[in-house]
């Protein structure tokens, strides 16, 4: 049942994305490109996610746990600090050169793109790569 | 289907996805979290491989169903997505979130370092794409 819930999550997510139009580059640049000729379909997609997961939350977390594990594990941080800045900053660039962010680029692999196996290798090394930059000292 | 109420019930299934993943795992759908999890040796790796098989998967039988492909062709060359890829990689690791993570996911639970995250990584896109195709005029494909 594990293993069932979290293929169709994984396919839910995936149809989604390519449902809302994420798996085609250009429609996510267009987003990006605000002083040419815009195109709103990102924000459709996270106008629908945000909404769904901001309710469908709510009422998650009023049970005592998930079914499947131990707890409900959301991110306690709250700190802003130098990395979370940065972080976001190169993660933009790097989405605004190609019009991939993780998800797509994944959903985008059965396209027949080398290319995207090309992005989607580098990205693999560049998570490596971020889980050895070190918490600079407080 | 006019497009943008494709992209909305796109981002409607997106989001039951991740209260799909709360509910079953009590774990929140950031894809770039998920799966650089499973290079860092996470324990409880099966879900999280068959979760992203699914990611992988959808588009393709999408594509089946249709009789045309829902995977547009990248729109710069080789080189450039390599690099995109790398930056991607490198900042959602140390930002700990992507657009799934931070701006799904933190968002909908209006967490701040989220919120923050969201803006930055949206703002230095657009910047990124205004630099590239309004300065220097494209990097070509």
């Amino acid at each position: 049942m594990k293993m069932s819930t979290a293929l169709l999550a994984g396919l839910l997510f995936g149809l989604g994305l390519s449902l809302g139009g994420m798996t085609e580059p250009s429609v996510v640049l267009g987003f990006l490109d605000i002083t040419g000729v815009w195109n709103p379909r990102l924000l459709f997609v996270m106008v629908g996610a945000v909404l769904t997961t901001a309710i469908g939350y709510r009422l998650v977390w009023r049970r005592s746990g998930p079914w499947f594990g131990d707890a409900f594990h959301v991110p306690d941080a709250t700190r802003i600090d130098t990395r979370l800045v940065l972080g976001a900053l190169l993660f933009g660039i790097g989405w605004g050169i190609a019009g991939y962010c993780p998800g797509p680029a994944l959903a985008s692999l059965s396209g027949g793109y080398a290319s995207v196996w090309v992005l989607v290798l580098t990205m693999a090394l560049g998570w490596w790569l971020g889980a050895r930059v070190p918490t600079p000292a407080r | 289907m006019h497009p943008w109420i494709s992209s909305l019930i796109g981002g409607v299934m997106i989001g039951l996805s991740a209260v799909l993943l709360m509910a079953s795992m009590g774990r929140i759908a950031g894809i770039s979290g998920i799966a650089s999890s499973l290079l860092t040796g996470v324990r409880d790796q099966g879900w999280r491989i068959v979760f992203l098989l699914g990611l992988v998967a959808a588009p393709w039988l999408l594509s089946l169903l249709r009789g045309e492909s829902a995977i547009g062709a990248p729109v710069v060359s080789w080189p450039w997505m390599a690099a995109a890829g790398l930056l991607v990689g490198v900042g959602t690791r140390i930002g700990s979130g992507c657009t799934s993570g931070h701006g799904v996911c933190g968002v909908a639970r209006l967490s701040r370092r989220s919120l923050l995250a969201t803006v930055f990584f949206v703002v230095a896109g657009m910047a990124t794409v205004f630099v590239i195709r309004h300065l220097l005029g494209g990097v070509g494909a």
